[in-house]
């Protein structure tokens, strides 16, 4: 039995330690917003947070879990409903297009901000890697470096 | 095993055995309980008697438009949404002609509709599936009109309420307005009037291009809210009540088989409840799915997997276990030295070829390639005794509904097709094998199951892009003329398996014969070997144009450099004025080259064609006509010593007609020109003992963000009041574009696709 935090709230799973979390979330927890991609960590498609740094949830076994913290793109926003800045900026800019990449392209972006928060576009190539099958990377890069103003404004306020 | 939904870019989205019953004719109106209009098709398969109360038709009206009593309106969004936008281009349409302002309108997807009639089926919502990027233009007139209609039945409702005469009125988005009406109406206020009104029996007036308000204006994707929140449903989001999770663990080797296979220790992983035996269709014969199997089926997705890995199976390789894509190379190159099939043969060939006064050969080869959707195949199928509720992502619902009835023998309209959101297409979702196979798992066990095709289950089991060996020769005048060409082609066709086609006729999916520059060039001759393989071969995004763009704008580059000639001018000469040409396939009735010439030009001016380059640097163009649409790029690259190549900028053009929806027309021509790159620059699908060598992103890497230049630029230029497709568009230039770029900037040709480590071998000498 392992027991973590989903999104804020307390969670248990009781079935294989080798499942990994991706597929707790989807089949178990019944939050699909983290996708399946590849499976082997090359994709990006299953990005979550764990204690807030972003992790492909298709390579991290359940045992993993224990005692952390897990927020995906379900619990992204806050409690009322607010989109965080990175969503809005993914708004303003319309970036999907099929739109199965997303999820994972945001969840990895809130991670990269916190590190770089006003990010070159080196700094983008050097850590971005998720996998866009449809080609909206021209629209994550504006998305990236609008969401990085949007939330230095939100800092200064 | 009866045949496929077939893969075929056309037939299958014409849907041959569904007849349209001339759409609009059939619209009927109605009013839902809580008060509002609806518009649609008649849901039941009888015509209605215009006494029958207007609640009662619309408990039977298939959905399509309805207008709230407080003014909101929902547009029925008919198509699968693959990504190319066509949940929102296609109700702007309806919201235009209907004139309401589009922060009004929701959208709503739609189940497949199929009526049962005397002799076969007929669209329910009209015809529904989304291939050859047919999308918006198959659907131009027939949305508009349902606004129209919808609009004009407003008007004569405020006519009949307030007395006035209609055609006296006119709207405003949202109400209907006239000096002799007491005030603006809204559309509210008019619905319960406008429901009880018959349809009228004329054709609306449709609006002119002048007072467009919301086609060609930059909207928002209609789902973009859902999908950065992680709510949008795609087929692999699918859960329902006592639902169980499948996976099949398919044969490695093409066309092979099961021989045998022990399940003791895959049944004692925790979860797992059934394992059992799928059989694949006979090698060579028409397919239903695609490959010999074990399925397994278990509590969930993880256990089904892991019981899959604990499977010991042995495979009977079967008759292509030998197959490897080096021999498939290397005879393709024994059978250019024979003679194929001649399909064009304009003018005197021969004749032109021996007097020219300069020739050009090259050869250019293209590999097979996959579809790879970020969403892998997955269907959700629960078949009971009588009927059987399919969600499957894909892009030919009919072709699904086929699928399942062929599997469970149930009549077509005892199956219920939801069309979920798609992550991908790209051709991919033609084909329904993994609906088949779905159905199949459903009926054994009696247990609703989605099925999961893991990433390497999705690159070995493709219909995958033709690979072939294209030979060009041309023939040139003392001017530099080009007064004879040719383009030999040994492939494996993309007819792969099909019923009922000939063997003369395997050519006609690889060479589409009035591509330019035929019409062009007096003397053309087209000759195709087909290769037969083992790997399957489908539809993959634009089809024979990836692959005859490359050769083709390749070609005429060398011919320029061969002739000493500007690879601008050169091509602008052959392209001449503005003048169509017959243009029998897809994309026709006719084409016309000025419209390339003049893309071409556009391009070459923005990225500064003339301008002198630092050494390494260099520029490459390319142009080509694509089912209807018309594109173009210029590249700026550069090639270092050691073979390392930079991306510079990109310029892309597309001349589309008129672009309704102009967020998704660049969307799509930056997605094509990314996948052209990506594609040219590291992907191809190799054979060898009859297996196929790659499986997951490792081995097959797409591009990711850092290889794309943050200059990629994308520009629409306007023509006409016509809309043509998008979503193929904007990939066929790309490649030649980049590679001619390359043979700029470095005097290194490339001739084979992909481009992989070519150029640092080239330049280690
Ligand atoms: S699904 Fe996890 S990285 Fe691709
Ligand atoms: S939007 Fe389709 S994979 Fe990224």
């Amino acid at each position: 039995m392992i027991s973590f935090r989903v999104n804020s709230k307390q969670v248990r799973f009781d079935g294989d330690a080798d499942t990994p979390l991706l597929w707790v979330l989807r089949d178990h927890l019944q939050l699909t917003g983290a996708k399946y991609g590849c499976g082997i960590g090359q994709c990006g498609a299953c990005t979550v947070h764990i204690d807030g740094k972003a992790q492909r949830s298709c390579v991290l076994p359940i045992a993993a879990l224990a005692n952390k913290s897990v927020t995906t793109i379900e619990g992204l926003g806050d409690e009322n409903g607010q989109l965080h800045p990175v969503q809005q900026a993914w708004l303003a800019v319309d970036v999907p297009q099929c739109g199965y990449c997303q999820a994972g392209q945001i969840m990895a972006t809130v991670d990269f901000l916190q590190k770089h928060p006003r990010p070159s576009d080196e700094d983008i190539d050097n850590n971005m890697s998720n996998i866009c099958r449809c080609g909206t990377y021209v629209r994550i890069r504006d998305a990236i470096h609008q969401a990085a103003k949007l939330m230095q404004k939100g800092e200064q306020q | 095993m009866t045949a496929p939904e077939s893969a075929d870019w056309l037939a299958s989205v014409s849907d041959k055995d569904v007849t349209d019953p001339g759409r609009r004719r059939f619209l009927i109106t109605g009013a839902t309980a809580a008060g509002s209009l609806v518009l649609g098709l008649p849901a039941g398969g009888e015509a209605f008697s215009s006494s029958d109360a207007a609640e009662n038709r619309t408990r039977q009206i298939g959905f399509f438009v309805e207008i709230a009593a407080d003014g909101d309106v929902i547009i029925g969004s008919n198509q699968p949404e693959i990504g190319q936008g066509v949940r929102t281009a296609l109700p702007m349409l309806v919201a235009e002609e209907l004139d309401v302002d589009w922060a009004r309108v929701s959208v709503k997807p739609m189940p497949l509709g199929l009526l049962k009639t005397a002799d076969g089926y007929t669209w329910k919502y009209g015809g529904q599936g989304v291939g050859g990027s047919t999308g918006l233009t198959r659907n131009w007139d027939f949305m508009r009109e349902v606004g129209a209609i919808a609009r004009q039945q407003l008007i004569r409702a405020a006519a009949v309420k307030y007395e006035v005469a209609a055609k006296r009125c006119t709207t405003r988005p949202g109400y209907v307005i006239s000096d002799d009406l007491p005030r603006d109406i809204p559309y509210g206020e008019l619905v319960k009037t406008a429901a009880a009104l018959d349809l009228p029996d004329h054709n609306p007036v449709l609006k002119d291009k002048e007072n467009y308000r919301i086609v060609g204006t930059r909207q928002k994707t209609v789902d973009a809210h859902d999908i950065v929140t992680g709510v949008a449903r795609y087929g692999i989001d699918t859960i329902k009540p006592d639902m169980r999770y499948a996976v099949i663990a398919r044969s490695p080797f093409l066309n092979g088989r099961v021989k045998s296979f022990d399940d003791t220790a895959a049944r004692k992983i925790n979860g797992v409840l059934k394992v059992f035996k799928i059989d694949g269709p006979e090698p060579g014969a028409p397919y239903l799915i695609l490959a010999s199997g074990v399925a397994v089926v278990a509590t969930s997705t993880w256990a089904a997997i892991k019981g899959r890995k604990a499977l010991q199976i042995e495979w009977e390789p079967g008759p292509n276990a030998t197959d490897s894509t080096d021999a498939f190379w290397q005879q393709n190159e024994e059978m250019l030295k024979g003679s194929g099939q001649i399909v064009t043969d304009d003018g005197q060939y021969e004749s032109a070829i021996e007097t020219a006064h300069k020739t050009v050969q090259r050869s250019y080869q293209i590999p097979f390639v996959s579809h790879a959707p970020l969403e892998p195949q997955n269907c959700y199928a629960h078949v009971e005794k009588d009927s059987c509720h399919i969600v499957a992502p894909t892009q030919m619902p009919g072709g699904a509904s086929r699928a399942a009835a062929a599997v469970t023998g149930l009549p077509r309209e005892n199956i219920h097709i939801d069309i979920s959101r798609v992550g991908g297409g790209f051709g991919r979702r033609l084909s329904n094998d993994y609906v088949a196979e779905a159905a199949m798992i459903s009926q054994q066990t009696g247990w609703p199951i989605k099925l999961q095709w893991t990433r390497e289950d999705d690159v070995r089991h493709d219909f995958y892009r033709p690979g072939g060996l294209h030979e060009m020769r041309a023939g040139l005048d003392e001017t530099g003329k080009v007064i004879a060409w040719t383009q030999r082609l040994a492939s494996a066709s993309k007819h792969f398996r099909r019923p009922n086609k000939p063997d003369d006729g395997l050519w006609e999916p690889e060479l589409y014969p009035d591509d330019f520059p035929r019409r062009i060039v007096d003397n053309f001759r087209l000759e195709y070997f087909h290769h037969p393989i083992g790997l399957p071969r489908g539809s993959w995004r634009a089809p024979a144009h990836t692959a005859n763009a490359f050769v083709i704008q390749s070609f005429l580059d060398e011919i320029a450099h061969a002739s000493g000639q500007d690879p601008l001018q050169f091509r602008l000469d052959l392209l001449g004025k503005d003048r169509e040409l017959e243009y029998d396939g897809h994309g026709g009735p006719t084409y016309n080259p000025g419209r390339l010439a003049r893309l071409l030009t556009f391009v070459a001016t923005q990225i500064g064609y003339g301008d002198k380059r630092k050494k390494d640097r260099g520029v490459g163009l390319a142009t080509h006509f694509t089912f209807g649409g018309y594109a173009a790029h210029a590249f700026e690259v550069s090639v270092d010593d050691a073979g390392g190549l930079i991306i510079e900028r990109i310029v892309a053009a597309i001349d589309c007609g008129l672009a309704v929806h102009p967020q998704a027309v660049e969307a799509q021509l930056q997605g094509g020109t990314i996948d052209g790159i990506s594609t040219a620059l590291g992907l191809q699908i190799t054979v060898k003992d009859g297996q196929v060598q790659q499986g997951n992103f490792d081995d097959y890497p797409l591009l990711r963000i850092a290889a794309i230049p943050a200059r990629l630029e994308t520009h629409i230029l306007p023509y006409d009041d016509v809309p043509t497709g998008v979503g193929e568009m904007g990939i066929p230039s790309a490649a030649p574009a980049l590679t001619n770029a390359i043979f700029n900037a470095s005097g290194i040709r490339i001739r084979n696709l992909p481009i992989a480590d070519q150029l640092k071998k080239a330049r280690a000498g």
